[in-house]
């Protein structure tokens, strides 16, 4: 019984929650590796084209409210995904027309895109905030749990409960779909394949009457596509806030280059290597310990390494010993 | 021989006016408070206050044989220790004055006290200093505040979940200098009357999630949650990834939590949970609203109770002395606050000096039902709050 009490408090509070946030930057460092490993370079507004995403979800998902829509038990903002998509779509090709061609066609070093992506980063981080504000918006609704702890308790008789909410549930079997269809796309349809041949070998590629334009182009939909359903996941798991988009880009990044940049595969498993350090190395022990340990062993202190403040050490660390010890990353991907 | 010469000119002006019939029956009360700086929007009214008091009892003529009473003012800034102690340093040299309703912030206040009224032996009653450092200062029984301190608070949650039979709890506090000055006091005092603290963590405003902060708390365990927070900040946060996660049910929410937006966020979820703010039933509070629009200012700023009650308790505690020395009088103040005598309301200090004339006792209760505890302090009064139904009501004043 205790054992299971152990079982289940640790999956409330760590896998449950991790899952969740493991799926959210995995999708998120897919973006960035997708860009890594054909535009060859990293983009510092990933952040910030999520929260665009997310802005434009919110806005639909509001004007759906408005008029009465609704697809209870489910949130709305799975209904408002696909224009969000488009606009989100909008923008970065927009962008990509209206800058990084530029630099393309200059044959600019990919340091120098770099900072260019952060120029990008902060006119978002700016157009965000302009249209939507600067606070916390909840645009969430439906039904909130999949699994409350009292009902759990009540069906196993155990002490501990164990809650999967709506959002948690949607994020993960949403991440799933999603991987499978871009994995799908990647080997088995002419784009993708024309996509990872750009990838591996950009002057072959061009030789064999690829054309370099169209890649480019269904590169950024993918990605903003990415980059939306990474967005409003997040914001219907937690809430949204421009500003935490923007210190997303730390773990996403993390994810992206512990996975391997470039790797599409190594972006999915970076994802939640890092969301399950940040998690178990934040959360404080005791309780699953006490049901562990015989009597007289356990803990009278939290056993929490790391206070939760320092949330974002975690990806830091990781991302410090990765560089040092295996710049390809898990998967070998490029060199950073 | 600067300082000799100095005394010698105040000690000829003293007695100066002193022989000067006209000045014999007039006492001078300092109002030292913040005119400029980062609370004169206050300050205005709560100096009216100070001085509709004093008028009352000028008007009233039964101050020690028709003696009255004429405020004198002097800026605080609230902020400049420097200029502070030298506005009072001229209050008590040059004016004369017999006794100081202020200073306003904890800052100046402790500055004024420790360099000037108490070195002097002048009396000062703070309307509005509620640093909880203040009640351990060195005062020589010269120092007043008919505010609450901010420790206060947390020992009044303290004492009331023991009495609601709440044991063990885990506290989280806002990463700030309310938040973590109230989550100390909370703690010890809990502590001290035999309640476990199984857990504290702080938890930072304006953060998506909270949900690794709960994790922490409710490994923690405990039979409730205080959350020493903010209801337009993380403290919703808090309860609500609280509930989620199935950690707590119950809630402990201090002051900064009660607010409409807590009932309307969670509603009847989060029934059965406790909070203290602070509040008063005394009629007081509502005689000195009527007493200021009469008067013309406004009322229902923070602090103007407590002006009020402060010059007010100096002149009382002056007639109970038969002078107007603060060596003589300093020692009647508390007696004049608390039971046992007759209770007295805003606007009734005629009828308190009379009493106090004619040999009997008052119980100074005024517009902030003033009740000194320990080193001359405000024990402030609270509303207990139970969240029942989903709405937010009181309980009880304590």
């Amino acid at each position: 019984m205790d054992f299971l009490n152990a079982v289940v408090a640790l999956s409330n509070y760590v896998v449950v929650p991790a899952m969740a946030y493991g799926s959210q930057l995995a999708l998120g460092a897919l973006g960035v590796t997708l860009i890594y490993g054909i535009l060859r370079f990293s983009n510092f507004a990933h952040g910030d084209t999520m929260a665009f995403g997310t802005m434009a979800v919110v806005m639909v998902t509001w004007a759906f409210q408005a008029m009465g829509v609704s697809i209870a038990p489910l949130p709305t903002a799975l209904l408002a995904l696909p224009f969000g998509i488009a606009i989100c779509a909008a923008l970065v090709l927009g962008t990509d027309r209206l800058v990084y061609r530029f630099y393309r066609a200059q044959k600019a070093k990919p340091v120098i895109l770099v900072i260019v992506s952060m120029g990008v980063m902060f006119v978002l981080n700016g157009l965000v905030r302009f249209i939507i504000g600067v606070d916390d918006q909840r645009f969430g609704d439906g039904a909130r749990l999949i699994l409350s702890a009292r009902d759990f308790k009540k069906m196993t008789g155990l002490d501990e409960g164990l809650v999967i909410k709506t959002s948690q549930g949607l994020t993960v079997l949403t991440a799933v779909i999603v991987v499978a269809w871009l994995y799908w796309f990647l080997t088995h349809t002419r784009s993708g394949k024309s996509m990872r041949a750009y990838s591996d070998n950009e002057d072959l590629a061009l030789l064999s009457g690829i054309n370099p334009e169209r890649v480019v182009m269904i590169t950024w939909i993918i990605v903003a596509a990415l980059a939306t359903i990474a967005g409003t996941l997040y914001g219907l798991d937690k809430s949204f806030k421009p500003f935490t988009y923007f210190q997303l880009l730390l773990p996403i990044f993390a994810a992206a280059i512990v996975g391997g940049l470039g790797s599409p595969l190594g972006a999915i498993a970076g994802g939640f290597v890092i969301a399950f350090s940040e998690v178990t190395v934040t959360y404080a022990w005791k309780k699953v310990l006490v049901y562990l340990l015989p009597e007289g062993l356990e803990p009278t202190g939290l056993v929490q390494l790391l206070s939760t403040d320092y949330k974002f050490a975690v990806s830091f660390v990781i991302l410090l010993i990765v560089l040092l010890f295996r710049p390809t990353g898990l998967f070998a991907g490029k060199s950073v | 021989m600067k300082k000799l010469l100095m005394a010698s000119a105040a000690t000829a002006l003293i007695a100066g006016s002193a022989s000067a019939e006209s000045h014999a029956n007039d006492v001078k009360l300092g109002v030292i408070l913040g005119f400029t700086g980062p609370i004169e929007s206050l300050t205005p009214s709560m100096a009216a206050s100070a001085e509709m008091a004093m008028k009352e009892v000028s008007d009233s003529g039964k101050l020690l044989d028709g003696k009255t009473v004429t405020p004198v003012r002097a800026d605080s800034t609230c902020v400049d220790a420097a200029a502070a102690t030298s506005a009072a340093e001229r209050l008590i040299t040059s004016e004369g004055v017999k006794g100081i309703m202020g200073a306003d912030c904890s800052g100046v206040t402790g500055a004024i006290l420790a360099s000037v009224a108490m070195p002097n032996g002048v009396v000062m009653i703070s309307p509005s200093a509620t640093s909880p450092a203040l009640s351990d200062v060195e005062d020589a029984g010269m120092f007043f505040r008919t505010s609450p301190s901010d420790a206060r608070q947390g020992q009044v949650l303290a004492d009331l979940l023991i009495e609601k039979g709440l044991n063990s709890v885990a506290v989280t506090y806002t990463n700030n200098d309310y938040g973590k000055g109230l989550a100390d006091s909370f703690s010890s005092a809990y502590t001290a009357a035999g309640g476990t603290v199984t857990g504290t963590a702080a938890h930072e405003d304006g953060k998506a999630d909270y949900s690794a902060e709960v994790g922490a708390l409710a490994s923690a365990g405990g039979d409730a949650l205080v959350v020493a927070g903010y209801v337009d900040q993380g403290g919703p946060g808090i309860i609500r990834a609280s509930l989620d996660s199935g950690a707590f049910d119950t809630f402990v929410l201090p002051d900064g939590m009660i607010g409409a937006a807590l009932e309307d966020t969670f509603g009847s979820d989060i029934d059965g949970s406790i909070g203290t703010v602070p509040g008063t039933e005394s009629a007081g509070a509502s005689k000195i609203l009527e007493m200021a629009t009469a008067a013309g200012f406004n009322g229902e700023g923070p602090y103007v109770g407590e002006s009020y009650d402060a010059a007010a308790l100096m002149l009382l505690a002056m007639q109970a002395a038969g002078s107007v020395e603060s060596a003589d009088y300093a020692g009647k103040i508390m007696g004049v606050a608390n039971a046992p005598g007759e209770k007295i309301y805003p606007g009734e200090l005629a009828k308190a000096l009379e009493i106090i004339a004619d040999g009997g006792e008052v119980d100074y209760v005024g517009a902030t039902a003033v009740e000194f505890i320990g080193g001359g302090e405000s024990a402030g009064s609270y509303k207990e709050i139970l969240v029942e139904g989903g709405k937010l009501t009181t309980v009880a004043y304590r």
